[in-house]
């Protein structure tokens, strides 16, 4: 046993030489895969379609909107490229809520039941490759793909800007910008996240993916309504209260909304690119008294929405966490 | 007997209420092929998942190449290549892609890929083809490339999962031929599953019968013939050249002979049944009778009557 065991080792060290690791070569391959497909270059062409549409009205608006000195937050004109609207179209941050999911949503949820029902699931899981591993490349390629379009997008953006306008960037601009970069990634992520869950579920490409975008349009449109009519119908009525207990309820009622996943991103990247955003909840007169409106510092904004920031993370790795689970011990059968 | 390279104990698998494989235990020595050989849904997949971790026995263990295939999977797939029973692969990509990503995966450097991947096509004789997309291709080479993938990892066993299904005769014959070949060449041990007998026959050293999770016999064919049908001995059937007359002169003194156990007669042909083998006395025995013989066949069993006598025994 164990001169074959040496033997072995002899064997591999001379074989390998330029070695990468199964994992390396499995998002390789997967990343490959999404440059390749009709259906990444699709959803390429409506997120720039829409950065377009969207950078095309807020360069329209851009000068009223910066000499508008009542807002706090008039001299941040990139920020304002971000967010600026003439309320004809939503500004690119609240475009990018609900095409979010969507990318994310596409991207994975065939990542393992098509592999499964072409037949090649069980020719790969009869490799040297941990079953993680290859869970892991398919999130991680798509991750790849996905920052890497935002970054690029929001790139353009300050460069095309930068040569248009002929304005410094404050480097608090560029932090900010990169921060809700950031936060749109790991929003993705958790879309992602969810619907590799239910490809690994349902062996119907077709049911996950229905799947996935009711679990989407609950959050969007009917999660709101829904803890609307329950508090109607639960909560005393307002004119009963104090107004400490008025403040409590409706921190209550913004709790209870900040599951919907698209909600926490909305505040996110609302702090992140509106300085002048102090708080996500309701304020008593007193904390607002003496506050002068303000734009805040980066790492202010950065404090408020941290928890928002890192509910959306820990949603994305419950979601992994499922899928590890429902993977690792399943019976890998074409 | 030499250390067997996979070792079966108690190997059971059970989905609910019903036992797939039940109770299995089965050695397989290096170098050998073995077939296991049984009707659709005997658990034969089952086994094979289970001897590679990709599923998990509810009772047992399997030890492939000295490895627990249950907790030490990755160890277990580094030395056995599997093809399993309907071939996918990736259909954007081209045949020679598709085997150098498994040849990536297991972790061959780039300058042994370009070596070997045109190397194996041209064994498996795929050369002219290896450049266009896996989507047009069909059974046969689709089933080539996969024991291409197989060989690719240089495995000491290969488990091939209904290897000649849905091939044409002479694919299948050429296919056996080709995993014979390398077996012998290289010393692989190979585990074939099938339920087409005559193709277990031709390459399989030894063979188990596998009905309804359960393993009724292993070993090569002529013990497993002996065992089933030691008792009703040799049978020899000489066919005449004219019809026998009813009632028959000589059958009384054949009936004198020892070894002689039962004569059935259809017109021409008679039909004995005896201890040992007397084909050449009997056919003496005719010609000095007379009787012009057009045929002498002795009985010998294959699989098929095998097969048939266990299948009967469950039925």
């Amino acid at each position: 046993m164990k001169t074959m065991n040496s033997q072995i080792n002899i064997y591999k060290t001379a074989k390998g030489i330029r070695k990468s690791s199964p994992f390396g070569v499995v998002l390789h391959k997967e990343m490959a895969d999404h440059i390749r497909s009709w259906r990444f270059i699709v959803l390429i062409g409506l997120i720039i379609l829409t950065f377009i549409g969207s950078m095309y009205v807020s360069l329209g608006n851009i000068r009223s909107a910066i000499s508008n000195t009542n807002d706090p937050d008039h001299t941040f004109l990139y920020l304002k490229l971000l967010t600026t609207t003439d309320n004809s179209t939503p500004p690119f941050h609240v475009f990018l809520s609900f095409l979010g999911p969507l990318l994310g949503i596409s991207l994975g949820f065939d990542a393992i039941n098509i592999e499964q029902n072409n037949g090649t699931l069980t020719r790969i899981m009869a490799q040297p490759l941990y079953r993680d591993n290859l869970l892991l490349a398919k999130f991680v390629s798509a991750m790849i793909m996905v920052g890497t379009l935002f970054f690029v997008l929001t790139l353009l953006m300050t460069g095309g800007g930068l040569i248009l306008t002929g304005v410094r960037m404050e480097p608090q601009e560029l932090l900010r910008i990169l921060g809700f970069v950031v936060i749109s990634v790991i929003y993705v992520g958790f879309w992602l996240s969810l619907s590799i869950v239910l490809s690994i579920k349902f062996r119907q490409a077709a049911t996950s993916a229905l799947t996935a975008i009711g679990i989407w349009l609950f959050f969007t449109v009917f999660y709101q309504i829904i803890v609307n009519l329950a508090i109607r119908s639960i909560l005393p009525d307002p004119s009963f209260l104090s107004q400490d207990q008025i403040l409590r309820y409706n921190e209550f009622i913004l709790d209870l909304l900040r599951i919907a996943p698209n909600q926490l991103y909305t505040d996110a990247s609302t702090t992140m690119l509106m300085p002048s955003v102090r708080s996500l909840g309701p304020m008593t007169m007193e904390q607002m008294a003496g506050a002068i409106p303000a734009p805040l510092p980066f790492r202010e904004s950065l404090m408020i929405v941290w928890p928002q920031v890192s509910g959306l993370i820990g949603a994305t790795a419950a979601c992994f966490a499922l899928s590890y689970y429902l993977f690792m011990r399943r019976e890998i059968r074409s | 007997m030499k250390d067997p390279i996979i070792q079966l104990k108690g190997l059971t698998k059970c989905y609910g209420p019903q036992r797939a494989v039940d109770d299995l235990s089965l050695n397989i020595s290096k170098g050998e092929i073995f077939g296991l050989l049984g009707p659709n849904g005997a658990g034969k997949t089952t086994t094979i998942l289970m001897m590679l971790g990709l599923t998990d026995p509810t009772d047992g263990t399997a030890f492939v190449c000295g490895y627990n295939a249950t907790s030490n999977p990755i160890a277990v797939k580094r030395k056995v290549g599997y093809m399993p029973d309907s071939l996918g692969f990736y259909d954007n990509m081209t045949a020679l892609e598709n085997l150098k990503y498994i040849a990536r995966l297991n972790g061959l450097s780039e300058n042994e890929i370009r070596i070997r991947t045109s190397e194996l096509m041209e064994i498996v004789g795929l050369s002219s083809v290896m450049t266009k997309k896996t989507s047009t291709f069909s059974r046969g080479m689709k089933q080539r490339l996969g024991l291409a993938e197989v060989l690719i990892k240089q495995p000491d066993v290969i488990i091939l999962d209904e290897p000649t299904l849905g091939i044409d005769p002479g694919g299948v014959q050429e296919f056996l031929t080709l995993i014979k070949r390398l077996s012998k060449e290289q010393e692989l041990t190979v585990l074939l599953s099938s339920h087409h007998l005559h193709h277990v026959q031709q390459v399989c050293d030894r063979v188990g019968i596998f009905v309804k999770g359960k393993l009724l016999a292993q070993g090569n064919i002529e013990t497993l013939s002996a065992d089933l049908f030691g008792h009703m001995g040799h049978v020899v059937s000489i066919k005449s050249a004219h019809a026998i007359p009813q009632p028959w002169s000589l059958q009384q003194e054949l009936e004198q002979w020892e070894a002689i156990k039962q004569i059935t007669m259809d017109k021409e042909t008679i039909v004995f049944e005896c201890k040992e083998n007397i084909t050449p006395a009997l056919v003496r025995f005719f010609v000095e009778n007379g009787y012009d013989i057009l045929g002498v066949r002795q009985k010998d069993y294959g699989l098929d009557d095998i097969y048939q006598q266990y299948f009967e025994d469950i039925n």
